[in-house]
């Protein structure tokens, strides 16, 4: 029983940005912050990015607590992102972010591997304003988008 | 295990009756399911009553005269005088069928409450509440401008009784709480809880989804004024539940859904109610789902309940020393003499949901998460824990698969 299925959703690269993420920590100078989460788990997820004048990510960070597949799936989203133009990440689809995933989720764990991308997306939208934080929390109920369930009651 | 007594029952007997429990899922595991909390399975003699009832025996209930619906209304009161047996209560009227636990407490919460609370006036619940019992309350307050307080847990997950004579004051009006915890397992002293509410001169609401599938229940030996229970947790389709209500309180109550079969006469101008229990089930019930939970009953009844409860404590220690065996795991509630079949538990390192879901790879069904009690995870200080249920029908090899699941999520996250 030692080659089943859990390796299919805890594959090697997954296991590896689980244990050693990408940009897991704060990030000074940012520009936007957005935290988010997943009742159903008590995941959370903070992403920070810094977007420069040209209005492309320079560094995009998280911090956050979860399951494996929604803090290896946040290290490979930050990877992702830098690089990108603002225009680019609000262009990057649930369907792409389950892609970057590789491993294939059941739907109730792509939640899990959806919440920060769905974290980043409103990120672009909660600039940092005179150096305070603004607009850290998702309204109640989050706004999602892509492939989700309902929550457990 | 550390008794040499014949266990109390033959589980392997029964699970010949449970046609589920012979999956094999993912094409070689076979199903160990260790979710009865959530939901128990049915065994064969309930889904064949309601094979039965759909081809022979339905009709709508208390309205025709015809003979199908006289079929159908006398095995939907049959259903209801099982039910009253089974719970002990007094009189037919007092059982209430609704649509679960929820719709019973939601029932009392919207009549009782809504007649009968006003701002000022207290509802004690308990830190280990479900939502269920939990969120109506939370809405009533709401509604009428009442409190709720909260019966503190300790440390080792028991109820702290120390802190009732406190919290019980003449603002008190009802307390709630549940009889078994669906996370900790703890079973609650009811009869000392509901005694001490009517001295403070409270009125003592039981929530007995718990409970009342795995042991006795006497709602006359509890002298509890409501007690709710939902019938998929004992073998009965979903869809149906009952609240048991003293006679005396139900027929000072409102009715609370309005339609048929609740009322007596029906004008231009307004309606009278019917008697109970007609009152309170508005529309047409879940007849079969009642007539289902009257077949579960029986088959209860014939293994016997004390048997149930006390091969189910069996479960719960093996479960406690083979996950101690495993190392990491660290549980949750009082030691495991002083619950019921419920085994809550975190694996050091792991993800709850991590955890589940490599466990569903073997065949082995738990329940992951905050198990509607996200007030109870918040003074744990976890986010989420694993839950492992136990029935009747589950072995101790069962409990094994599931330290042996455990060691491979180990083996996975490398721990």
């Amino acid at each position: 029983m030692s080659s089943r299925k859990e390796e299919e959703i805890y594959q090697e690269h997954v296991l590896d940005h689980f244990e050693d993420p990408y940009h897991r920590g704060e990030l000074e100078h940012r520009t936007h912050v957005h935290q988010g989460d997943n009742p159903l788990c008590g995941d959370q997820i903070c992403v920070q990015l810094k977007i420069g004048p040209d209005q492309r990510v320079q560094e995009a960070w998280f911090t956050g607590d979860g399951c494996c597949i929604s803090l290896a799936s946040a290290s490979m989203l930050m990877q992702a992102l830098e690089g990108k133009t603002v225009d680019e990440v609000r262009a990057f689809t649930a369907e792409e972010m389950l892609e970057l995933y590789q491993a294939r989720l059941t739907p109730n764990r792509q939640k899990c591997c959806l919440l920060s991308w769905r974290v980043s997306q409103a990120a672009l939208f909660s600039p940092v304003q005179d150096g305070v934080d603004s607009g850290n929390r998702e309204p109640a109920g989050g706004e999602q988008s892509g492939p989700h369930l309902g929550e457990e009651s | 295990m550390a008794s040499t007594d014949a266990p109390p029952l033959d589980a392997n007997r029964y699970r010949q009756d449970f046609p589920i429990l012979s999956s094999v899922l993912h094409g070689d595991q076979p199903l160990v399911y260790l979710d009865n909390a959530a939901t128990t399975q049915r065994p064969r003699c309930v889904i064949e009553k309601i094979v039965e009832v759909y081809e022979r025996q339905y009709a709508n209930v208390h309205r025709g005269i015809h003979w199908l619906s006289d079929q159908s209304t006398d095995l939907f009161e049959e259903a209801r005088e099982k039910t009253r047996r089974f719970i002990n209560a007094p009189l037919r009227e007092e059982v209430i069928f609704t649509t679960g636990a929820t719709g019973a407490i939601n029932l009392v919460a919207r009549s009782w409450g809504d007649a009968n609370m006003q701002a000022g006036d207290e509802i004690l619940v308990t830190e280990m509440e479900h939502h269920s019992n939990l969120v109506p309350w939370h809405q009533l307050a709401a509604r009428t401008g009442c409190s709720v307080k909260f019966i503190p847990i300790t440390d080792e997950g028991r109820l702290d009784l120390e802190q009732l004579p406190a919290l019980l004051t003449e603002k008190t009006k009802l307390v709630a709480f549940t009889a078994v915890s669906n996370v900790l397992g703890t079973i609650n002293p009811v009869v000392e809880i509901v005694e001490q509410a009517h001295q403070a001169g409270a009125l003592a609401l039981v929530d007995a989804a718990q409970s009342a599938p795995h042991g006795r229940n006497d709602v006359q030996a509890w002298n509890a004024d409501f007690v709710a229970f939902s019938g998929h947790k004992m073998l009965a389709p979903s869809g149906v539940g009952i609240l048991y209500g003293r006679a005396s309180l139900l027929d000072a109550m409102p009715p609370f859904l309005g339609g048929g079969s609740m009322i007596h006469r029906v004008t231009m101008h307004g309606f009278e109610p019917a008697e109970l229990p007609a009152k309170f089930e508005a529309g047409t019930p879940p007849i079969v789902s009642a007539i289902g939970l009257g077949a579960a009953i029986d088959y209860l009844e014939d293994i016997g309940v004390d048997n149930i409860h006390h091969y189910e404590q069996m479960l719960t220690q093996q479960a406690h020393d083979v996950l101690e065996e495993v190392g990491g795991v660290r549980f949750f509630g009082p030691p495991p003499a002083e619950k019921a079949g419920i085994v809550s538990f975190t694996l050091e390192g792991i993800h709850a949901h991590d955890v589940a879901q490599i466990l569903d790879q073997y065949g082995v069904a738990i329940r992951a998460g905050h198990h509607c009690a996200m007030p109870l995870h918040k003074r744990l200080g976890v986010a989420a824990s694993n839950r492992a249920s136990f029935y009747f029908y589950n072995t101790p090899e069962e409990i094994d698969a599931l330290a042996d699941g455990l060691r491979a999520a180990k083996r996975v996250f490398r721990r």
